[in-house]
């Protein structure tokens, strides 16, 4: 094991990662709000917008990151809208992770009874007010394990932001595999993969507990 | 600014190119969700067995390969079998080898939770009318455990294509990587090519995608209960 | 019927669902203090008639008055209205993600925009009332059925409602948990509370009502007090109806009777 191979590019790499973690979480803060808002629009069939959803949903999942990517950063600047490759990042992620969302928190939806619903209504709440105390709350705790796996998933996704030239964790190990390939290479890849992905997941499987502790839905 | 798109796909053999692009897209993936359904079985069902080492190897597997983005893998794949064990694999054999580890992953959690979350007394009813532990499994469990799979082996299918486009990142000729080229090319003449050149594979994916989504999403409602 | 206003008039109800008709021209006054009891065959439009009341289901035509004020119009706010409304339904529907006080607490605060001490002072006297006080930080599933009923009761009237809906609130219950229930509302008739109750139990109808309303295929059939309805009723459909409950009622002659 090269430990100075390691300490040296270990900075380089550190920097990626902070880069890789401010995208994926302003990507995936985004990509709730889309989803959430989709699925509001369907939950409650609001006419010609809920069809928008429904195609927006149906290309978000249906078509990969890595070119809605390539058509952001390539193809909309020769249609007059250039964008930063920031931008386009976080837009992309957003755009597929929105899709994402909004059949997560469907789920959900689906899952609070009209009994639910009504029982709020007779307790004089208003819309607004069924919506945010009684039919969220219920519907984000059956989507909590949906939202988990959408979540590691959008961050294993932005593995590809390298090619938006954007110098992420990929782009550091392409540019070190240019001075001779290694195994110390490899092994600051997977790990910093893992450092930035772990909490994560470590986080959910809390908030999942959390969750079924509360017993919703019993 | 139609006309610059139409151009485009005229010249030369560029939709032709696209086409043949595809065909690996789709060759790759079909091989690979082949291969993964075949080994995912096998993982599947040792991490339903009760020797727990057999399980934490197949659990650890699983853990491993679903952290680590299907991208680092391609590449540590690509430069270390290449570069250290000097074993020069085509790249495309490499992103099937690659898809397959993903793959088989993902497809044994679906055969795990397809097999475990059939009820016990499922098995208790058949025994009850006298049949033999292998009929059970083949008129009861099975069929079952199949009907609960395969919306996942579906869904897992578009995941496949959906990943392809990372080949592009050891030069295979995919989808991706001849429109790339083919912008390459006609960019320099053509101002609009990378617009309308990345617009259609964009719709290409959702050709090929939305319709076998739409097929699991059918099937599932079909068998809901 | 008295002379003064109705808390609840409704007349010549309609109401269909597609092509079917399931109401078909309901009239009848709740006067206030007064517990209106409606039996009759099932499908017989009574539990809708209740959600037509709460606004749960459009009308097709006819009125609701509450207070004097048509609630029928395509303009009623809803809302407002179900804050003098109280329902309990027939199937558990506490929120399952708060506790019991939770439950109680949202329509008064979050509808009514009250004080918190002072709903929960209340809150605590009722929950007291119905024997459930320590179970105040529970949650609905580590209630029993006929506790969850209960608690179901308590937030409903601690909106203060003018007058309390309880469609068939015993009939998912165990037997040995409908009496806790049905004492909770025999206290509530006690002290005045206007009450419109669905219920398939004839004996504590009879205990409880002022009036007994019994309708069949959307129409009110036969309309009296408990004693003249159960004794001698008018119609044949009611007689029929009741004599269901008698041939029940001689294999429970050991279960004991529901006093007033």
């Amino acid at each position: 094991m090269d430990l100075a191979f390691i300490s040296k590019y270990a900075q380089l790499y550190a920097q990626a990662a902070k880069l890789t973690v401010i995208l994926a979480a302003a990507g995936i803060a985004l990509s709730l709000v889309i989803g959430l808002v989709c699925s509001l629009i369907r939950y409650y069939r609001l006419p010609l917008l809920k069809s928008l959803a429904r195609a927006y949903i149906e290309m978000s999942r249906n078509t990969p990151l890595m070119i809605q990517l390539f058509f952001l950063y390539y193809g909309l600047p020769r249609a007059g809208l250039r964008l930063e490759s920031v931008t386009c990042a976080i837009i992309g992620l957003a755009f597929l992770g929105g899709g994402y969302m909004a059949e997560a928190f469907r789920g959900g939806l689906e899952a609070v009874s009209r009994v639910q619903v009504e029982a709020g209504l007779s307790v004089g709440l208003s819309r607004p007010q069924l919506v945010r105390y009684v039919i969220l709350p219920q519907a984000f705790a059956v989507a909590v394990p949906a939202i988990t796996a959408n979540t590691i998933f959008l961050m294993k996704e932005t593995s590809v932001f390298s090619i938006i030239a954007l110098a992420d964790l990929v782009y550091v190990f392409k540019d070190l595999v240019r001075e001779g390939h290694s195994n110390e290479n490899n092994l600051l890849l997977v790990l910093f993969y893992l450092i930035i992905i772990l909490p994560v997941s470590l986080f959910f499987a809390y908030l999942e507990r959390r969750v079924r502790r509360a017993g919703f839905g019993a | 600014m139609l006309d610059s798109a139409l151009n485009v796909f005229r010249q030369g053999r560029n939709l032709a190119r696209l086409m043949e692009g595809l065909w690996v897209t789709l060759e790759i993936s079909a091989v690979s969700v082949l291969l993964s359904m075949l080994l995912g079985i096998v993982v599947g069902l040792l991490m339903t067995t009760r020797k727990p080492l057999w399980r934490a190897a197949a659990r650890l597997y699983l853990e491993l390969v679903r952290f680590v983005p299907i991208l680092v893998l391609l590449y540590i794949f690509y430069y270390t079998l290449s570069r250290n064990w000097g074993i020069n694999l085509e790249a495309k054999i490499v992103a099937v080898l690659v898809f397959t580890l993903w793959g088989t992953a993902e497809m044994a959690d679906l055969v795990r939770g397809a097999a475990t979350s059939l009820p016990a007394h499922q098995r208790e009813s058949g025994r009850a009318i006298g049949l033999t532990e292998s009929q059970i499994n083949r008129y009861v469990i099975i069929p079952q455990a199949v009907r609960r799979l395969i919306p996942g082996v579906i869904n897992l299918t578009t995941r496949m294509i959906k990943t392809t486009p990372f080949v592009f990142f050891i030069n295979v000729p995919e989808l991706t990587k001849v429109g790339q080229q083919i912008v390459e090319v006609a960019g320099m003449k053509n101002y609009m090519a990378s617009f309308w050149v990345y617009a259609f594979i964009f719709f290409i994916y959702f050709a090929v995608c939305y319709p076998i989504s739409r097929f699991s999403g059918f099937l599932e409602k079909k068998w809901e209960n | 019927m008295s002379t003064a206003q109705p808390v609840l008039r409704i007349r010549d109800l309609h109401k269909k669902y597609d092509r079917l008709e399931v109401l078909h021209g309901i009239s009848l006054d709740v006067p206030r203090g007064r517990v209106l009891v409606v039996i009759g065959p099932s499908g017989c439009g009574k539990s809708t008639l209740l959600r037509c009341i709460n606004g749960l289901e459009a009308i097709e035509s006819g009125d609701i008055e509450l207070n004097g004020e048509s609630i029928s119009s395509g303009k009623t706010r809803w809302n407002l209205v179900r804050q003098k409304i109280g329902m309990v339904f027939q199937s558990y529907d506490l929120f399952p993600h708060m506790t019991v006080m939770g439950n109680i607490l949202l329509g008064p605060l979050k509808a009514q925009g009250r004080d918190r001490r002072e709903v929960t002072r209340e809150a605590e006297q009722l929950l007291d009332r119905v024997g459930l006080l320590d179970r105040k930080d529970s949650y609905p599933r580590q209630l029993s059925g006929g506790q969850k009923q209960r608690v179901a009761i308590v937030r409903a009237l601690c909106m203060n409602p003018e007058i309390m809906l309880f469609d068939e609130v015993t009939a998912s219950l165990d037997p040995e948990m409908v009496r806790e229930v049905l004492d909770v509302m025999l206290g509530l008739a006690e002290r005045g509370m206007t009450m419109l109750i669905v219920t398939h139990e004839m004996a504590f109808a009879r205990a409880v009502a002022d009036k007994i309303i019994f309708m069949d295929q959307g129409v009110i059939v036969e309309s009296a007090p408990p004693n003249v309805f159960f004794e001698n009723p008018v119609s044949d459909r009611a007689r029929r109806f009741l004599n269901i409950f008698q041939f029940d009622g001689v294999k429970k002659e050991e279960q004991p009777h529901v006093e007033s």
